[in-house]
């Protein structure tokens, strides 16, 4: 069994790991090892993740009285709008991927690193720049568009800082990009020998289907802003009607690659889930290749969908008809991981520590999230919920109780491999149940106010909201706790945690095989892989083997 | 904070109901689902937990069969969700033949409403009971859209074009009118009502209104004021299309292709003359964008609309206004009526 195909490593204390291979600023800003290329963008999309989050706390604390009271308007849609930008942009779309798709990929496929180390870390600084330049947006008073840029109030109304804050979105697409090129070349050449394509973890499946939309979507969304600079700039007339441009254009350009987006967001979500749940089922995936097929399945629907987005927009009726039907089938493959996960389970030995927790989480969130996504598939709903709080409760499912539940949860799971340290168990768990509390509390009732009628992206609103609203905002404030533990706990275990074994889950992947932290080379030896993926073989048998 | 808290919203009008009892298929579906889910993983999570570390659980790769059938019964239930909801949005944007129209116009940041009447009102609407209205709405500036939420409806309202949306009150009272489309800083703000009165009450709104002339007469001042009939005339010598029966007609234009003359053409032509041109009209009429705005436009359409065949059977329609207007200009006459001056236009500005 492969974890006794090197046994001297396994609970040997860490001679020389990528943590100890230099220690100066230089070491890690030069640095082509895709572990600390993973570190660095760890850093930065932890600062923005708080920073988007601050932006949160500040428009639940506006939205606790039906009066506009605690901030003017304008500073109101700029808070809406760099929440957006910042958690979309800088937080969810490089999350997983740049992290833990950047530290494991390379390990898990038994590779020394990614197929192109330098183009990996001009990503990193691609990133950074991009970043910088929205980060100057919101010092110098930010910009109120909302997310989304709708055109023409994107080019001809809004008088904030739409240019810079669309430059950093346009730079950082190349980041993606990039990162999602070198995870194709890295999948498809670097293979170790035996590891075929259905020996692959499905975290690696989920993030090959993520890579294929990071560099064939992210083009789109570049081309629209441009688009929009050059009708702020010159006037050229593309999306203002009294150009002679046409306004509902920008919305399909925009979604052709912004509803794409949400699968760049949540299928490495459903990667590390993937991952999480055999490993303390301590069982083979259930239907592995149908869960590798569905992510595939999801990327390519994905990009069959947008128009779902403009149910109420005047696209033609029998267009919205297509849209409709082809946002049920993606909804399929979605359900057959759900299904399968659970199957997962069954006849499992099921260890409840801290990253199963949030699998779980993410099993019964993203099951909420997806299922209310068929009420906006759903035509004639549709209409009624469209732009209300309906869907800013079903998106956060999505991508908070989804994509954010899945990386904690991946955080937590490869924390042992990526500091070789273990943290505290007990407030780990505490912190799951506090985010899992939080988060329901912050949005189950938004559901119910959009279904009542109150719009998205209202600085002030009708009384009678006001007591789902106030419950919404606690539970902002459990969730914002809940966020911050994490934080402090993991830091701490850096510096005072115990010790991590190599494989302290006693978990099936390669990047298991190697030392916590690995050395930087990964593998002392290129490992040969001779069994099947999540393969648990009876102990007297591996014994054996070994 | 208020006692009273709904959880559910009012449902005022023909097509709510028929939307609340999808909602409730798609709540009753989606909650058994979850319910399920939740239940199999939280007893799977107990039931199998683990009880010693060598626990090793039996091998299962997976079942074709589970495979397909949880494939098969979430696509036939979400086929029955799509074609529920089709129907409802077709009904949703095919509004009756007798609809009542009234015109919105949207800017940042107020709704202007206007009746056939030529009663006016901002961020109200008022409507009888029982009458299908129809919204013709445009927009001045950027996106906004009209949300009615008891009344389970809404349309974007696009600058540079007109959308429609339509609904049947079926219940008296005031309910909640929002803009849905962000549209900058005081999108908030961009609210109002819709009262739905009973339809004698509504007869004596309208009486009490000061609804001062019909649309289609507003218009035909405007047509006379900037000169339109110095070449939109019937006679043989015109320069420009006749507009007499126009309305709802198809035409044939100069590059072959055939079109219906509804809102949105007539609209294009009055702000971009030679995008469409007629067959046999030369390119000749001037661009009226920045002259006359969009609650001008939407009087000059009811103007053309009103405007049927001499021998026309519809008696219906109301008499041209012409016959009522002072003086018809002249061919060549450029006294006041050139483009540029409108006073009356800008009287009616709020």
């Amino acid at each position: 069994m492969s974890a006794e195909m090197t046994p001297p490593l396994v609970d040997a204390p860490p001679r020389e790991s990528f943590l100890t291979a230099g220690y100066g600023v230089k070491s890690w800003l030069l640095t082509r090892d895709h572990k600390r290329i993973a570190l660095l963008y760890l850093a930065s999309i932890t600062f923005f993740f708080f920073l988007g989050g601050l932006f949160a706390l500040l428009i639940r604390l506006e939205l606790l009285t039906p009066e506009g009271d605690l901030v003017q308007p304008e500073t109101y849609n700029k808070l809406f709008t760099m929440h957006g930008i910042v958690m979309v942009f800088f937080f969810l779309i490089p999350s997983i991927p740049a992290v833990l798709g950047n530290f494991f990929i390379p390990m898990m496929i038994g590779a020394k690193d990614l197929a192109f180390p330098r183009l990996n870390l001009l990503s990193w600084y691609v990133y950074m720049i991009g970043g910088l330049f929205t980060l100057w947006a919101v010092v110098h008073g930010g910009v109120d568009t909302g997310w989304t840029f709708y055109a023409p109030f994107s080019t001809v109304s809004s008088s904030s800082h739409v240019l810079p804050a669309a430059i950093g979105i346009f730079i950082t697409g190349f980041s993606s990009i990039l990162t999602g090129l070198n995870f194709i070349v890295t999948i498809h050449t670097m293979r170790a020998p035996g590891m075929t394509w259905f020996r692959l973890p499905l975290f690696v499946w989920s993030h090959y289907a993520t890579s294929l939309i990071m560099v064939l979507g992210t083009p789109v969304i570049a081309v629209t802003l441009l688009l929009v600079a050059l009708e702020r700039i010159f006037h050229l007339g593309f999306f203002d009607p009294a150009l002679g441009g046409d306004p509902v254009l920008f919305q399909h350009l925009f979604w052709f690659y912004s509803h794409p987006a949400v699968y760049i967001m949540v299928l490495p979500a459903m990667g590390v889930v993937s991952e999480i749940v055999p490993t303390f089922a301590r069982k083979s995936v259930f239907g592995y290749r149908f869960v590798a097929y569905a992510s595939v399945a999801i990327a390519v629907l994905g990009f069959l969908v947008w128009g779902h987005h403009m149910f109420v927009s005047g696209q033609s009726v029998y267009a919205g008809l297509f849209f409709s039907l082809l946002s049920f089938f993606v909804a399929i493959p979605s359900a057959v991981k759900v299904f399968n996960w659970t199957a997962t389970m069954y006849k499992g030995s099921i260890s409840w520590r801290t990253p199963m927790l949030y699998a779980i989480g993410f099993i019964g969130l993203f099951t909420i999230g997806g299922l209310t996504g068929l009420f906006l598939a759903t035509l004639g709903v549709d209409v009624h919920v469209h732009d209300t709080y309906f869907i800013i409760a079903h998106f956060h499912y999505i991508m908070v109780g989804g994509a954010i539940m899945g990386y904690l949860g991946g955080i937590h799971y490869w924390w042992p491999k990526i500091s070789g340290k273990l943290y505290s168990e007990g407030l780990a768990k505490f912190a799951a149940f506090v985010v899992f509390v939080g988060f329901n509390l912050t949005f189950f009732p938004q559901f119910i106010l959009g279904y009542l009628g109150m719009p998205r992206r209202y600085h002030s609103y009708p009384p009678e909201f006001q007591v789902l609203n106030v419950m919404s905002t606690a539970g902002a404030s459990i969730l914002g706790f809940g966020y911050v533990l994490p934080l402090a706990y993991l830091f701490w275990s850096m510096r005072y945690g115990r010790d991590a074994s190599s494989n302290p889950w006693g978990a099936t992947g390669l990047e298991w095989q190697t030392t916590s932290p690995p050395p930087t080379e990964n593998f002392p030896v290129t490992p040969v892989v001779d069994w099947e993926p999540y393969e648990y073989r009876p102990k007297k048998e591996v014994a054996a083997v070994g | 904070m208020r006692g009273d808290f709904p959880l559910f919203p009012d449902s005022a009008s023909t097509i709510a109901s028929q939307v609340d009892h999808l909602y409730f298929y798609l709540l009753a579906v989606s909650a058994f689902f979850s319910v399920l889910i939740a239940v199999l993983v939280v007893v799977f999570a107990i039931k199998f937990r683990r009880r010693s570390e060598a626990d090793l659980p039996p091998t299962i790769h997976g079942s074709l069969l589970l495979e397909i059938t949880w494939s098969a019964i979430p696509l036939g239930i979400a086929l029955s969700f799509f074609v529920w909801g089709a129907k409802i949005y077709f009904r949703m944007n095919r509004p009756p033949d007798d609809a009542l129209q009234v015109y919105v116009v949207a800017k940042q940041w107020m709704w202007k409403l206007q009746h056939a009447d030529g009663t006016r009102e901002i961020n109200e609407l008022h409507v009888p009971l029982g009458r299908a209205i129809e919204l013709k709405m445009t927009s001045e500036d950027v996106i906004h859209s009209f949300f009615v939420p008891a009344f389970r409806i809404k349309k974007d309202v696009v600058p540079g074009r007109y959308s429609t949306a339509w609904f049947q009150a079926t219940k008296a009272g005031r309910y909640h009118l929002f803009c849905s489309q962000y549209c900058g800083t005081n999108h908030a703000k961009m609210v109002g009502w819709v009262d739905v009165m009973e339809p004698i009450d509504y007869q004596n709104w309208l009486a009490g209104g000061g609804g001062s002339g019909s649309l289609a007469a507003a218009g035909a001042a405007l047509f006379q004021q900037h000169a339109c009939n110095s070449c939109h005339r019937p006679d043989s010598q015109a320069r420009g299309p006749n507009l007499e029966g126009l309305f709802g007609r198809t035409i044939t234009l100069s590059n072959g292709r055939t079109i219906v003359a509804d809102e949105s053409y007539i609209r294009e032509s009055i702000l971009n003359p030679t995008a469409k041109l007629v067959e046999g009209f030369q390119p000749i009429m001037p661009t009226y964008q920045g002259l006359i705005n969009e609650e001008g436009v939407l009087e000059l359409i009811a103007y053309i609309r009103s405007l049927q065949h001499p021998n026309s059977s519809s008696g219906t329609r109301m008499l041209p206004p012409t016959n009522r207007m002072p003086a018809p200009n002249r061919p060549g006459q450029e006294t006041g009526g050139a483009p540029g001056s409108r006073p009356a236009d800008e009287e009616r500005k709020p």
